[in-house]
């Protein structure tokens, strides 16, 4: 492909998801069509600082700072029956 | 008793605390009560369980009034159907969230007048009764001494004492049952047994989310849904303290070590303490 505006010859890159084609001689650039939203929406996502943890999926909400570092879950697939006794008990004693 | 109120059939006595009696008869439950338990505090919350303010809420007792039976109070219930005990990932989370969202949410206005959630008291007794003075015992002592002052919270209606025991099913609704440690306090207790659990690594985090979740959905006020951490962290370590308590007590009664469940709670009782030290 031509440069629109010098003819010098134009490379293809792609960076994050959106074609760029650049000019080799001029250094100008050319966006298809709907790149230019693309780049713009990306540009905002970066300044904006990050949401608050989604209120739905695991895991949201975080952890305490005493939080088992290495969870054994003793309630599901996981444990073992006897482990996985004692903890049903747990669940539904006082 | 039972019989008294309808019940027909066998009678047959549900496994329970060793110092609260449940008798079955048909469609009836008698629940002698703990001797320890104050009956005028029980008449209150009787009667506030019965309030209309928590129809559908809380379940409803067939006699009004609490009865005595030699020296116990009594209280009479309708019949519903328990959470299956075998299978943690079918147990009704959300639907118990969503109850404790609404009965935390309930105007203490439209309720007649209560005494104090239990939470804080049956924390503080289980730790007195817990028997021995191993490494474990000094652990669980030391994280409870490490337990910071509650800040001032709005006082709001609460259960007392929540898990999955305190879910019935009526027909084709989740009902919540029990109303010995009910009044007015930190609602956020309520939900600290989940948290501890899921903070000692017991409670798998796609369970506990499907929880918060649905309590942080239905608008219960307890907790900041930006951080609701902010609000569970003391009552959590407070309900981790009480859980690793009562397994001592277990564990002690039953002449037998710690199994790894347990153990696991006083490994969250010894970070507890950490965090004061470090």
């Amino acid at each position: 492909m031509q440069c629109p505006k010098c003819r010098g010859s134009m490379r293809t890159y792609e960076r994050n998801g959106v074609h760029i084609e650049q000019c080799e001689n001029c250094r100008g650039i050319f966006l298809d069509y709907g790149e230019l939203e693309t780049l713009t929406r990306m540009e905002s996502q970066y300044h904006t600082p990050p949401a608050a943890p989604p209120a739905h999926g695991a895991p949201a909400h975080g952890a305490p700072a005493w939080g088992a570092p290495a969870p054994h879950y003793g309630g599901g697939h996981y444990g073992h029956r006897r482990k996985k006794d004692s903890f049903l008990g747990m669940l539904f004693s006082s | 008793m039972a019989g008294a109120y309808g019940g027909t059939g066998e009678p047959v006595t549900h496994p329970t605390r060793s110092d609260v009696v449940v008798v079955r008869r048909g469609e009836v439950v008698v629940k002698a009560h703990s001797v320890r338990d104050d009956p005028d505090l029980l008449r209150m919350r009787l009667r506030a369980a019965n309030a209309p303010a928590l129809t559908g809420l809380l379940l409803t007792s067939l006699d009004p009034e609490v009865r005595t039976v030699g020296d116990r109070a009594v209280t009479v219930w309708p019949t519903g159907v328990p959470v299956g005990r075998d299978d943690p990932d079918a147990a009704p989370w959300e639907e118990g969230a969503r109850l404790l969202a609404r009965l935390h949410a309930v105007p203490l206005t439209m309720m007649p007048p209560l005494p104090e959630a239990a939470g804080p008291a049956r924390m503080a007794r289980a730790v007195e009764a817990m028997p021995g003075h191993g490494a474990a015992q000094r652990t669980v002592r030391r994280a409870y001494a490490a337990l910071p002052d509650p800040e001032p919270v709005p006082r709001l209606l609460t259960h007392g004492d929540w898990h999955l025991g305190q879910l019935v099913r009526r027909g084709d609704r989740w009902l919540l049952i029990d109303v010995d440690d009910l009044g007015t306090g930190d609602p956020a207790w309520d939900l600290a047994r989940p948290a501890a659990w899921f903070a000692a690594g017991l409670l798998e985090p796609e369970l506990w989310s499907r929880f918060l979740d649905s309590y942080l959905a239905s608008g219960g006020p307890a907790l900041d849904p930006a951080d609701p951490w902010a609000r569970l962290d003391l009552p959590a370590r407070a309900l981790t303290v009480q859980l690793a308590a009562v397994a001592i007590g277990h564990a002690e009664a039953e002449e037998r070590e710690l199994d790894e469940v347990e153990q696991s709670l006083i490994q969250s009782c010894g970070r507890i303490v950490g965090l004061r030290q470090g």
